[in-house]
């Protein structure tokens, strides 16, 4: 090529970079293997030209003078900050050696693959630590309270995830025939970020508002959502639950839901014995039944009969289930027993939950439930998305049984424009995410019974295949039941982002034998490093990307000075490590993983993308229907029953509570009024900015402009109540500690909670310690504990903390860039 | 005389979500620094009656902008309508987009110096 020529590669955002969840399409305009310009794809169907301020600065990214770009040793102290360029040659036999050594001594178990939030690493980080022979991949957040509790919970009672239908499965998206545009989409906890997070491009809701859609905004913040609703549902942080269970109450006593649905499709009918309060087995009645059997009430027989879990049908013939009521049934014991169905349990707790209850619980006034619950139900379609709070408390899984048991009573499962199931496009799996097991795996059970939390959490052991968080961190200190020696971070910042109580975070990682991080650019956590890999942004790769639908590929445009994507290093180590593994090159492996989409890598590179066809699982809508989810093709979904279980059949198992339900968060004016009186504001934290992906691009100056200081959020009259002034410096404390923001005086808060911004860090600030880049002066992270995870180990309380504000001094004050 | 201007930019700000990528497009468009760009988005956060606020974000067209003559003049779209998230600007004739005004309410048509 020519000099000064510019060459127009044609690809796919995900990570790093943007550092988003990806899926948009953009041209990347390269010059003397410079990133001179990057534009939306204006004929890619997911963002049809359009593209957020955080791809358009990439040039400011890809080529900041910061960026890493050799191999660091560490020379000095850890998080001293002094640091010696090598080679990969031997930052690779550095790693190898000191990993192995761990690995003789103490067992692979022993070291920590530690990730970020929704990166292109899943597969990689796990393709690594399982070639190395370590179960311990571990999502760094506290309850692993990003999504895949969501997805494990869905799993859980319906077999599939869903997600709101934006006719994204269809290139010709809404204007394909099969697609309908929802009359209502309800937004729980969800605000436009332009961080297209959990796989939806935010503005595609906007773009079905122009088109007709309503929306319920579910919001304690007047968010942007919230401006435009028919309805705003203002509640209390953290008490989604109890709103999901009003909304049920008002549809199920308004007889607004689809009858139909929850008769054929559900285990409404299906029988609990009252007295162990527990579903009735085949086995409970005959001796020689089986255990994963149900029972139902047949009208007609006036007597029990047999739901066979593997047929999807009745053993007899002509069996009219019951769907409410109370019966007796006699066991294979002979003794005689009360049943009750499911469906009379379930409106039972749901009537726990009367409009008044739930209005004192949430403070939403009873009107603006019912009437949204009603709009809700009688808008068809109507779809439900969510965001990350409904993860980040620790009741997350009851929490998303209600909501999901929405969107199935009211019949808008898999239709269009309702929640549609979602599936990896032609079922391949590039992303492991909960319920799904790629071709990357370890190599024995054995190696997996040492992973940390699966012989505690049920979820870990059916659904997510991860290390627990929480119980990580702890067992770093107390080497029980077996030493942690080392730590594999990458994609991850624990100590200005994902981690909660960061200081623990810190003397953690200093009682490792062995770090290694592998950023773009130096961070916080990777001062702590004994060894930096410097790694790649999605342009400088080839990559794969089958997060629902399309199946695109990322294509490398260019490279940076010595640079390599995630996927290289792993890949480079992972043979290191496994003298049986079995891939020559990363092409053969991305190979290996399409090839359910009947194509090889190269070809599909050649197309961008591709969508699977009508008839395929991975192409909506009606699969449970016609048989398209579960193996045996039988109709009905991937659950213990085949059927939405209203009633859990696995959280049964597993001990836990099997239906929906409210539970008060651990820090609430409720739960801590002694708390409270000390601490009188809400602490909310997380709202998303514009132009950060949680703790990134504070360095990218087109970026930083926008949005150039921690902020928090508070209302008018509380501001003046402290005397505090719009812009000023205050000190947001609770008894975890406290850091500083500047006040925004905003009226988008109300009166009783206020709002910090997460992942703050100073990249131009001194980067050894004690100042690892300023972390300490505003990571909101310091006000939030550890170890407050969910019964099931998942979720976290991060949306709903306490704490009190006041003005920082003259001399406190922060000027920081 | 200054010359007559023709074009314009018409944003519908009902729908304008404050996402930035329309400022940061320009300031790519043109490397302009930190600090310069064409446009510029603002945060309104109106109070009304019975406790009540509206959120709204308006992009303003400034001194900087050159309505992309040089890339309207190959057919392409200006920078900022090109990748704007909520497809609520649009560039055309000063006549064309005042008609268009007349269709919805919240919209507000840009005459930038260029
Ligand atoms: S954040 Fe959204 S708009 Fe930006 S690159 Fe990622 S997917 Fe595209
Ligand atoms: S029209 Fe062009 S010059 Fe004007 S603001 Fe938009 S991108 Fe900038
Ligand atoms: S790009 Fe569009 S939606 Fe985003 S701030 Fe600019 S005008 Fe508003």
């Amino acid at each position: 090529m020519k000099r000064g020529e510019r060459k127009i590669i044609r690809t796919t955002t995900w990570s790093a970079g943007p550092g988003c969840h990806g899926g948009c399409g953009v041209l990347a305009h390269i010059e003397d293997g410079r990133l001179v310009k990057i534009e939306g794809d204006p004929e890619h169907p997911w963002n049809q030209g359009r593209l957020c301020a955080r791809c358009l600065a990439m040039t400011q990214y890809v080529h900041h003078p910061d960026r890493l770009t050799r191999p660091l040793k560490r020379v000095g102290e850890r998080g001293e900050g002094r640091w010696q360029e090598i080679s990969w040659d031997e930052a690779f036999d550095l790693i190898e050696k000191r990993l192995k050594k761990i690995r003789e001594e103490f067992g692979p178990e022993s070291v920590i693959f530690s990730m970020g939030t929704g990166r292109d690493i899943g597969p990689w980080i796990c393709m690594l630590a399982y070639a190395y022979g370590s179960p311990n991949v571990m999502f760094a957040l506290s309850g692993i309270a990003c999504y895949s509790p969501r997805i494990a919970a869905v799993d859980t009672i319906q077999g599939d995830y869903c997600i709101l239908d934006a006719a994204q499965w269809f290139p010709k998206r809404y204007d394909d025939p099969r697609y309908k545009v929802p009359k209502c989409i309800v937004i729980w906890g969800y605000n436009i970020p332009a961080s297209c997070p959990d796989n939806v491009f935010g503005h595609w809701i906007i773009d079905l508002m122009k088109r007709g859609t309503e929306i319920i905004a579910i919001d304690p913040r007047l968010s942007w959502f919230v401006s435009r609703a028919k309805k705003w549902l203002q509640l209390r942080p953290g008490t989604d639950g109890a709103l999901a269970m009003g909304f049920l109450n008002v549809i199920i006593n308004e007889g607004l839901y689809d009858r139909a649905f929850v008769e054929k499709w559900t285990n409404a009918a299906h029988l609990i014995r009252s007295d162990a309060a527990k579903l009735l087995r085949e086995s409970d009645l005959v001796d020689s039944g089986s255990a994963s059997n149900f029972v139902v009430w047949d009208m007609v027989r006036g007597a029990p009969a047999v739901w066979d879990a593997t047929e999807l049908d009745y053993k007899q013939a002509g069996v009219k289930p019951a769907l409410e009521g109370d019966y007796e049934v006699r066991l294979a014991s002979g003794a005689k027993v009360p049943v009750k169905t499911v469906w009379s349990a379930f409106c039972q707790q749901v009537g726990e939950y009367p409009v008044k209850r739930v209005s004192e619980i949430t403070w939403v006034p009873e009107k603006d439930i019912v009437e949204a619950a009603r709009f809700y139900a009688e808008s068809k379609p109507a779809a439900i998305h969510w965001g990350v709070p409904i993860d980040m408390t620790p009741a997350i899984t009851p929490t998303v049984q209600a909501i999901a048991n929405l969107w199935c009573l009211t019949g808008n499962l898999d239709v269009p424009g309702g929640n549609v199931i979602s599936r990896y496009a032609f079922d391949a799996v590039a992303y492991a995410l909960p319920g799904t097991k790629g071709v990357i795996k370890l190599k024995s059970k054995e190696a997996d019974s040492k992973r940390i939390g699966a012989d505690r959490y049920g979820p870990l052991n059916r659904f997510i295949w991860r290390a627990q968080t929480d119980l990580v961190l702890e067992q770093i200190f107390t080497g029980k039941p077996y030493p942690i020696k080392g730590m594999w971070i990458q994609t991850c910042n624990p100590v200005a982002g994902i981690g909660l109580d960061p200081k623990k975070w810190v003397e953690a990682l200093k009682k490792l034998d062995f770090v290694v991080a592998v950023d773009l650019f130096m961070t916080p956590t990777a001062q702590l490093a004994d060894v930096v890999l410097p790694s790649a942004t999605f342009l400088e790769k080839d990559g794969l990307r089958s997060w629902w639908v399309p199946l695109q590929s990322i294509n490398k445009a260019m490279t940076v000075a010595e640079c390599k994507p995630d996927v290289e290093i792993n890949f480079e180590l992972a043979r290191r490590f496994d003298p049986d593994f079995r891939w020559q090159s990363i092409h053969e492996l991305y190979d290996e993983i399409i090839k359910p989409a009947g194509m090889t890598y190269k070809e599909l590179q050649a197309k961008g993308w591709a969508f699977p066809p009508e008839g395929h699982p991975s192409t909506p809508y009606h699969r449970f229907e016609k048989g398209l989810l579960r193996p045996d093709r039988k109709p009905g979904f991937q659950t213990p029953s085949g059927r939405i279980e209203l009633y859990s059949s696995i959280r049964e198992e597993w001990g836990l509570e099997p239906m929906a339900h409210y539970e008060e968060p651990p820090f609430t004016p409720v739960s801590q009024p002694e708390l409270y009186k000390k601490y009188p504001l809400i602490l909310s934290t997380g709202r998303r900015s514009p132009v950060y992906f949680h703790a990134e691009h504070r360095n990218i100056p087109w970026l930083r402009e926008i949005d150039p200081d921690p902020v928090i959020e508070i209302h008018p009259d509380t501001a003046k109540s402290l005397g505090i002034g719009d812009g000023e410096w205050v000190w947001v404390e609770n008894w975890l500690g406290r850091c500083k923001f500047k006040a925004k005086i905003t009226l988008v808060v109300p009166t009783w909670m206020v709002m910090a911004t997460h992942g703050w860090w100073f990249p131009e600030k001194p980067g050894a310690e004690p100042s690892l880049y300023g972390v300490w002066e505003s990571n909101v992270n310091q006000l939030i504990p550890m170890s407050f995870q969910g019964k099931d180990g998942l979720g976290a309380p991060m949306k709903h903390l306490l704490c009190q504000v006041y003005k920082a001094s003259s001399s406190e004050e922060t000027g920081n860039a | 005389m200054p010359k007559q201007p023709q074009y314009g930019l018409l944003i519908d700000y009902e729908y304008c979500t404050g996402c930035y990528a329309c400022q940061v497009a320009c300031a790519q468009e043109y490397k302009w620094p930190a600090g310069m760009a064409g446009m510029r988005v603002m945060e309104v956060v109106q109070k009304l009656p019975h406790d009540k606020a509206y959120l709204t974000y308006l992009p303003f067209p400034t001194e900087l902008c050159v309505l992309c003559a040089s890339r309207t003049s190959k057919g392409l779209q200006p920078a900022c309508v090109q990748h704007c998230m909520a497809a609520c600007m649009k560039y055309g004739r000063i006549e064309e987009l005042a008609r268009e005004m007349g269709k919805k309410p919240r919209m507000v048509l840009w005459v930038p110096r260029s």
